[in-house]
């Protein structure tokens, strides 16, 4: 039996603004298993990132704030922990890789500055065995010439370069998860693969766990063992990979895996769901895709449907198509 | 490591890297390009080693009183004359510029630390630490300094501070009275630097805030901290000359290029007498030039806007 890592919840985070309150986190709960890659998969502005910063603390407040449920991160409730705990688990066992490398390292500090800072920190070394551990680091993120990249500084490297010293310093402290926050959408497709094989690869030696949150389904299909599909703030489905690409049961994610290109299919044009993400502020209590849905009945119009499996144990989904009570009461 | 993992190969890198040149070596190039700023910069190293060893070789002391040989013109033995009490003036002016180019760099120092660090707080917590910070910076700034200085100055002629370490408190009160500038630059370009990735990034590790400020967020406000301090130098030197020259700054028998002007108070030695007063206060024109100079070349070359 593989051990749970991380349980969201009913965690619900939200965003006070002038306009309204803007539920970013509505109620979502998921777990993510020990050595286990899950992704998170949505549309732009779907809560995707603001779950994984919310595991992390590191909403802004204001205006964000979480308002309800629990993340526990092996037993402990993080959102419990003081200040000083969390910055302890946060780098250490939890580390983050962003979605901007050219952005993410400071400019004026040396990458070899940068490794050592956590390893200095979290674990104690001092400044040469962190550079000894950095070294091995970038050796082992697939840099050659690692003395010399130890003393470059950002503006030097490359981008994919960037994002492989990025996930040396995420793994810096071994940690037992790593997020990543769509990790190769600013870099083009060569480097792209060689990242997600990288990280593959780094998942299968360190054991572990990843969570990945992307909006490109064929990293979905390369990377996941399990995906969650969240739409405006809310987890509408989830199942293991093969599953979900299989029999997806939501007709969100039906549009999105048409919205995929097919190899050796000649297309005129890629499908795409029609309409918009609807406005986050103020959301009524009805299924949020439903001005979007080709199978929208009354119901969906008034009520949220119950997220729950229909049928097969580890897959579950929130729609109306699959519940037996229809009418509108 | 597997075999699809292919490392990135280094033949176009290592070229990169000879062409590529760190940020300081451009800076560098750059004011080097600029005349002006060249020729400021070899005028304060100049006026450094007159001040700093050229008193070695006068055959004069400091403290020579002879007036026998008082208000005597420039000739053979006086370079530049004697005052009225017969000491060198060549030799004073050079010992005066110890003094004012030491207050000069010292209050700048002191404006420096207690400027950038305040900012960088002010910048990096926000809200009340923000607020506090910033309304006592313009409670600084709205306050006229020059009539503070010389309330303060009064208060520790008073007090009858011995003048030597009376130059002490003067650094230290020159320094403080101009941080609200520095801390303002500061404090500006913290904020738009801690909304930056790489800071969430720190974040993220689990940074403590000290390291956060003063390791990753301060050393990217160098530039603006060097030329804020280069041409802040000028402004302590020019205030302190006009404090001495008001009598309450630097006081005799320490010389300082203000007091040594204050000679052209009187108006037979205006009249009369040039070279009492035209030396020192060609030392202090040509410094604050030369440093103002250094100041508008280190702002073109740290500026990463000008690309040249």
């Amino acid at each position: 039996m593989v051990k749970d890592l991380v349980e969201f919840r009913n965690l619900e985070t939200h965003f006070k603004t002038t306009a309204g309150t803007v539920k970013a986190v509505d109620n979502v709960s998921f777990t993510i298993r020990e050595g286990e890659t899950l992704c998170v998969v949505g549309e732009s502005g779907c809560g995707k990132s603001v779950t994984a910063m919310s595991l992390m603390q590191l909403i802004e407040s204001p205006p964000g704030k979480i308002v309800g449920g629990e993340i526990f991160f092996e037993g402990r409730d993080l959102l419990k922990l003081s200040k000083k705990d969390m910055s302890r688990i946060r780098g250490n066992e939890i580390s983050m890789i962003f979605q901007e490398p050219m952005s993410s390292l400071n400019p004026v500090l040396t990458i070899g500055n940068q490794i050592s800072e956590p390893l200095m920190l979290h674990m104690l070394l001092d400044r040469k065995a962190a550079k000894k551990r950095a070294i091995e680091l970038i050796t082992l993120v697939g840099i050659s010439r690692p003395e010399k990249i130890f003393d470059s500084y950002p503006h030097e490297l490359s981008g994919g370069m960037r994002q492989r010293i990025m996930i040396a310093i995420a793994l810096s402290c071994d940690p037992k998860l790593l997020i990543a926050d769509e990790p190769t959408t600013a870099l083009d497709v060569t480097i792209q693969a060689q990242i997600l094989d990288l990280m593959r690869d780094i998942k299968q030696k360190l054991n572990t766990s990843i969570m990945l949150i992307t909006h490109d389904l064929g990293v979905v299909a390369e990377m996941a063992d399990y995906v969650v599909v969240m739409y405006a703030g809310k987890v509408i489905e989830e199942a293991p990979v093969l599953e979900l690409f299989q029999d997806p049961q939501h007709p969100y994610t039906k549009g999105l895996l048409k919205a995929k290109p097919i190899i050796n299919q000649k297309q005129e044009r890629l499908y795409s769901i029609p309409g918009q993400v609807p406005n986050p502020i103020d959301l009524e209590d009805n299924c949020h895709f439903h001005d979007r849905c080709e199978f929208c009945m009354d119901i969906c119009k008034v009520k949220q449907p119950p997220f729950r499996s229909h049928g097969k144990d580890n897959h579950k989904s929130a729609c109306w198509l699959y519940e037996e009570e229809r009418e509108v009461l | 490591m597997s075999a699809d993992v292919m490392p990135i190969t280094e033949n176009k890198n290592t070229k990169k890297a000879k062409a590529v040149d760190t940020p300081w070596k451009t800076a560098l190039r750059r004011f080097t390009r600029n005349k002006l700023a060249v020729i400021g910069f070899i005028t304060i190293v100049f006026m450094f080693i007159l001040c700093f060893i050229g008193p070695f070789f006068s055959p004069h002391n400091l403290y020579d009183y002879s007036l026998k040989n008082k208000n005597l013109a420039p000739n053979v033995t006086y370079w530049l004359g004697t005052d009225k009490l017969g000491r060198d003036i060549l030799l004073r002016m050079m010992l005066a510029g110890r003094i004012s180019l030491l207050v000069g760099f010292v209050a700048t120092f002191i404006t420096v630390v207690v400027g950038a660090t305040l900012g960088a707080l002010a910048g990096f917590y926000g809200k009340f630490v923000d607020t506090i910070i910033m309304r006592v910076a313009d409670i600084f700034m709205a306050l006229p300094s020059l009539p503070i200085l010389i309330i303060l100055g009064a208060v520790l002629s008073d007090l009858k501070v011995d003048p030597d370490i009376r130059i002490y408190y003067l650094m230290v009160i020159i320094g403080i009275l101009n941080w609200t500038t520095l801390a303002r630059l500061v404090r500006g370009q913290i904020l738009t630097l801690r909304e930056q990735e790489f800071m969430q990034a720190t974040e993220a590790l689990g940074l403590k805030d000290g390291r956060k400020i003063f390791k990753h967020l301060l050393p990217n406000t160098i530039p603006v901290i060097i030329v804020t301090a280069t041409l802040s130098v000028a402004g302590a030197i020019l205030t302190e000359s006009a404090l001495s020259f008001l009598g309450v700054g630097v006081v005799p028998p320490t010389p300082s290029w203000g007091n040594m002007i204050s000679a052209a108070n009187n108006l037979i030695d205006f009249r009369k007498r040039p070279w009492l007063w035209i030396p020192p206060g060609m030392c202090i024109l040509i410094t604050s030039v030369a440093i103002n100079l250094i100041g508008d070349g280190l702002r073109d070359a740290l500026d990463p806007k000008t690309k040249k």
